[in-house]
C-alpha cells in the first residue's frame, strides 16, 4: 500500500510541478544548500544508517563526494530511503537529485524511464545463497527450488532467464521490500536467496547464524551499479559522471585522503591537473578548480571507499575483485582530467 | 399573490435571477474544476514527454520476462506484460471471493453468537471482535503470514495426510498445502452435463412442489429428490463413460514436490488475515441488524405457533437483512480494496504484479497506477451494484 501511494505520489509530482527538466539541478541544489540523495533504506556495505543515525556505505560515500564538489560539505547530503520499486519513481518525480543506489544500468532504464547512469561505482552479479545444511554446491543443482526474489529489480528477470536457458524449475517467491524477502528466506519459505552478490554478502551478515549460509560460486549477470541522474540536465550528469571519475584517478595517482594536502606540491602534472593547482577543470562543469581535491578530503579515493565500505576495512571482506584499478587486474578505469 | 408577483420577476435583471445566477455558479465551478484537472493531465503529460518517460500502453504486448509462482490462467516468463495483467487481476479476485465467502459466514456466527444467552459464548464472541478490528489489518497480516510458516516444516520433513487405505493423500509444508491434482478425461464433459442436468430438474422440481403445495397444502419432498438428480445424475454419467477422472499425485522429487495441486501458505494468510478482520465488523452489522428487529416481531411469530428456526428464516432474517445490507456491502468493498495488501505476504495480487513487477520493469508509472485504480473502481462499482440491486429485492415495499 506503502508503495501505491508513493507511485501515486510520485504521479501527482509529475502533474504539479513545473516543467522543470530543463532547470539546472546544479542550481537547485546549491540554492537548497543540500544535495537530496535517493539510498538504500538499509544495505550493509552500500547504505545503511548506523545506530547514531549516520548514513554509511559506498553509495552513500559517493553522495559525500557530490556533496563535497559542489557544496563543499559532504555533510550536506539528505539521504532519501527508497525502495527498489519505488527508486526510479523518486528520481523522475526529481524528489531525489542523484540516485545512488545499488541500481543496475541497463539499456531500458536509460531509453525507457528517462534516466542516464553515470558511471559505474561497482561492478557486480547476480548470485545465490543457500543453507550450508542442503549441500547444494552450485546453482545448477536447484532444479525445482523455491527462491526469494525482490521485486523490481533485474534480478527477477534475470532469475526467469537463467532457470529457463538452463532448463530447470523453479518457484520465484516474490517480495516488494528486501526485509520480507530476508524473514521469508530465514523462515525456509525459500530454498535460496537470489540479489546481487554484494548484497548476498551484506544480508548474509545480518542473519542468525551467518556461517550456516553459503553464497553460491555462480554469478548468473552482468550487474554494473551505477549512480542515475535524470536526462535533460548535461551539465549535473557531468559532474555526477566526473565524480567519480576523480575518486578513480585519485587512486591511479595514489592520492588519499591523508596525502592529499601534501600532494598539493607534487610535481606530477597529472596530480597539479586533477587537484586544481594547474588549469581549471572545475569551470565547465560549474564548479571551483579544487572539485576534486574537496571529494578526496572528505571522503578518499575510490579505493579507499571501498575498503571501508565493503572491503577488507569492513565486516563484508569482499576482495577488490573486478573492481580493482584497471592496472591492477580490475576494469575501473577513467578517462584523464585534462 | 403570486401570480400577480411572477410578471415583476420577469422584467428583472437577470443579474438578480436566482436560476440564472445558480446556473453561472455551477457552471463556474465546473469550468474551474475542468481547467484545473485538463492543465494537470497536460502538465503531467509534457513532463513525461520532457522526461522520456513512455505515455502509452505499448508496453501491453512485450514479452514480460519473469515468473509467477501461482497463476490461475496460463502465464510463463514468455508471456506479455498483458498476460501478467491477467494473472494479477484473477489472483485478486480469487482471494477476494474466497474473503468476502468466510467473511460473511464466520461473520454472521460470531453477530449471532454475541446475542447468544449463553454468557460464555456471547463473551468470547464479544473479545474476538474487540480485539480483532481494532489491530491495524497489516500488523495481522504479517503476523498470520509468519504464524502460519514458522510451525510448518520444511520440505523434507512434510506432515502427511493419509487417504483412503492409508496411502499418503496429500502434504502439508511450509511451502504450502499440496493435494492431488485432478486430471479430467475426455468423457468427463458428460458428467458435467449431467450434473448441470441434474441442477435444472431440481429447480423445475421446486417449481412444481412449491405450486402443489400452494394448492393443495401437501409438502414435496424437495431435498431427497434434489439431491437423487444432482449427485445421481452425475454418478450414472461417471460411471458410465468409464470414470473418466484420475489424480496426479504430488511426488518428492529434490526441493518441491511435483504434480499436484498447491494451495499457498501465502494465499491462506492473506485470506485468513482479510476473513478474521473483516468477519468482526460484519459480527457487528449482523448484530445490529438483527437487534434492530422489534421484539414484537418474534413475539407474534411465536404467537402464531412458529418453532425457533422458521422464526428466524421466516420473520427475523428477512427484516433484518434490510438493515444488514447496506453495511455489508461496505465490508465487501473494503475486503477487496484491503487484499491490495499482498505485496506484503509476498501473494502475486494485481498490485504486487501490475503495479509492482510489470511497472518496474517498463517505467510507465502514471499508466499503471491510472489503470490499476480503474480495475478496482470497476470491482468495487461491479459488487456494489449486484449488493444494491439484492437490497432493491428485499427492500419493504411501501404501497
Amino acid at each position: 500500500m506503502k508503495h501505491l501511494l508513493f507511485a501515486a505520489l510520485g504521479a501527482a509530482a509529475l502533474a504539479c510541478s513545473a516543467l522543470g527538466a530543463g532547470a539546472a539541478t546544479l542550481d537547485q541544489v546549491k540554492q537548497r544548500g543540500q544535495l537530496a540523495c535517493g539510498s538504500n533504506s538499509g544495505l550493509t556495505g552500500f547504505g545503511l544508517p548506523d545506530d547514531k543515525g549516520q548514513w554509511t556505505g559506498l553509495d552513500v560515500d559517493f553522495c559525500r563526494a557530490v556533496a563535497a564538489a559542489v557544496l563543499n560539505d559532504p555533510a550536506k547530503v539528505k539521504f532519501i530511503p527508497l525502495s527498489a520499486k519505488d527508486r526510479f519513481t523518486a528520481l523522475q518525480s526529481g524528489e531525489v537529485d542523484v540516485l545512488a543506489r545499488n541500481g543496475t544500468w541497463t539499456s531500458s532504464r536509460e531509453s525507457d524511464l528517462g534516466l542516464l547512469f553515470a558511471a559505474v561505482n561497482y561492478y557486480d552479479g547476480q548470485g545465490f545463497m543457500v543453507r550450508k545444511k542442503l549441500n547444494v554446491n552450485s546453482a545448477l543443482e536447484l532444479n525445482g527450488a523455491s527462491i526469494c526474489v525482490q521485486q523490481g529489480t533485474t534480478t527477477e528477470l534475470n532469475l526467469a532467464d537463467y532457470f529457463r536457458s538452463n532448463n530447470m524449475k523453479y518457484e520465484g517467491v516474490v517480495f516488494a521490500d528486501v526485509n520480507e524477502v530476508i524473514k521469508a528466506y530465514d523462515t525456509s519459505r525459500c530454498d535460496a536467496f537470489t540479489t546481487d552478490v554484494s548484497q548476498l554478502y551484506g544480508e548474509r551478515v545480518k542473519l542468525v547464524n551467518p556461517d550456516e549460509h553459503v553464497v553460491l560460486p555462480e554469478v548468473i549477470s552482468k550487474e554494473p551499479l551505477a549512480p542515475a541522474v535524470r536526462q535533460g540536465d548535461d551539465q549535473w550528469f557531468d559532474i555526477v559522471k566526473w565524480t567519480h571519475f576523480a575518486m578513480i584517478n585519485a587512486e591511479e595517482f595514489g592520492i588519499t585522503k591523508a596525502n592529499v594536502d601534501e600532494k598539493l606540491k607534487s610535481d606530477d602534472p597529472g596530480v597539479r591537473r586533477l587537484l586544481g593547482v594547474e588549469g581549471d577543470f572545475g569551470k565547465g562543469l560549474g564548479l571551483t578548480k579544487d572539485w576534486a581535491y574537496r571529494i578526496v578530503k572528505a571522503v578518499g579515493n575510490y579505493g579507499e571507499a571501498f575498503e571501508r565500505n565493503v572491503g577488507q576495512g569492513s565486516k563484508l571482506k569482499i576482495a577488490r575483485g573486478l573492481n580493482n584499478l584497471w592496472n591492477k587486474g580490475g576494469i575501473q578505469y577513467a578517462p584523464p582530467v585534462r | 399573490m403570486s401570480v400577480r408577483a411572477e410578471p415583476a420577476v420577469a422584467k428583472a435583471s437577470p443579474f438578480y435571477d436566482p436560476r440564472v445566477r445558480g446556473f453561472v455558479y455551477q457552471a463556474l465551478l465546473i469550468g474551474t474544476l475542468g481547467w484545473l484537472l485538463y492543465e494537470a493531465a497536460a502538465n503531467a503529460a509534457a513532463n513525461m514527454r520532457a522526461r522520456n518517460i513512455p505515455t502509452n500502453f505499448d508496453f501491453w504486448n512485450k514479452t514480460s520476462g519473469f515468473d509467477i509462482n501461482f497463476t490461475l490462467v496460463p502465464y510463463s516468463a514468455q508471456s506479455t506484460f498483458g498476460d501478467a495483467f491477467w494473472v494479477g487481476l484473477w489472483n485478486t479476485l480469487l482471494v477476494a471471493a474466497v474473503s468476502v465467502v468466510f467473511a460473511t459466514l464466520l461473520g454472521f456466527a460470531v453477530g449471532i453468537a454475541r446475542l447468544s444467552t449463553n454468557w460464555l459464548v456471547a463473551k468470547a464472541a464479544a473479545i474476538y471482535v474487540e480485539s480483532l478490528r481494532n489491530i491495524p489489518l497489516l500488523l495481522q497480516l504479517l503476523f498470520w503470514y509468519n504464524a502460519i510458516l514458522k510451525p510448518l516444516p520444511n520440505v523434507r520433513e512434510s506432515l502427511v495426510i493419509p487417504g483412503l487405505f492409508g496411502a499418503p493423500f496429500a502434504y502439508l509444508n511450509n511451502r504450502g498445502l499440496i493435494l492431488p491434482e485432478p486430471k479430467f478425461g475426455p468423457g468427463f464433459a458428460w458428467t458435467a452435463a449431467a450434473f448441470a442436468l441434474g441442477v435444472a430438474l431440481t429447480a423445475a422440481f421446486a417449481v412444481w412442489a412449491a405450486r402443489a403445495q400452494r394448492l393443495t397444502g401437501a409438502q414435496k419432498p424437495v431435498g431427497l429428490v434434489g439431491l437423487a438428480f444432482v449427485v445421481g445424475l452425475p454418478l450414472i454419467a461417471f460411471f458410465a463413460a468409464g470414470q473418466p477422472l484420475t489424480l496426479d499425485y504430488p511426488v518428492l522429487r529434490g526441493f518441491n514436490f511435483a504434480g499436484g495441486a498447491r494451495v499457498l501458505p501465502e494465499l491462506v494468510a492473506l485470506a485468513l488475515g482479510l476473513v478474521l478482520y473483516t468477519a468482526t465488523f460484519i459480527a457487528e452489522i449482523v448484530r445490529s441488524g438483527i437487534q434492530s428487529v422489534a421484539v414484537g416481531q418474534s413475539e407474534a411469530a411465536r404467537a402464531l405457533g412458529l418453532g425457533t428456526k422458521p422464526m428466524l428464516r421466516l420473520v427475523i432474517i428477512p427484516q433484518a437483512m434490510r438493515v444488514i445490507t447496506p453495511p455489508l456491502t461496505n465490508q465487501f468493498l473494503n475486503i477487496v480494496k484491503n487484499s491490495t495488501l499482498a505485496v506484503f505476504v509476498g501473494y502475486p495480487d494485481l498490485v504486487s504484479v501490475f503495479a509492482g513487477s510489470v511497472l518496474n520493469i517498463t517505467g510507465a508509472a502514471v499508466q499503471i497506477i491510472l489503470a490499476t485504480m480503474a480495475v478496482y473502481l470497476v470491482i468495487s462499482l461491479l459488487t456494489a451494484a449486484v449488493m444494491n440491486a439484492w437490497n432493491n429485492r428485499a427492500m419493504i415495499r411501501e404501497r
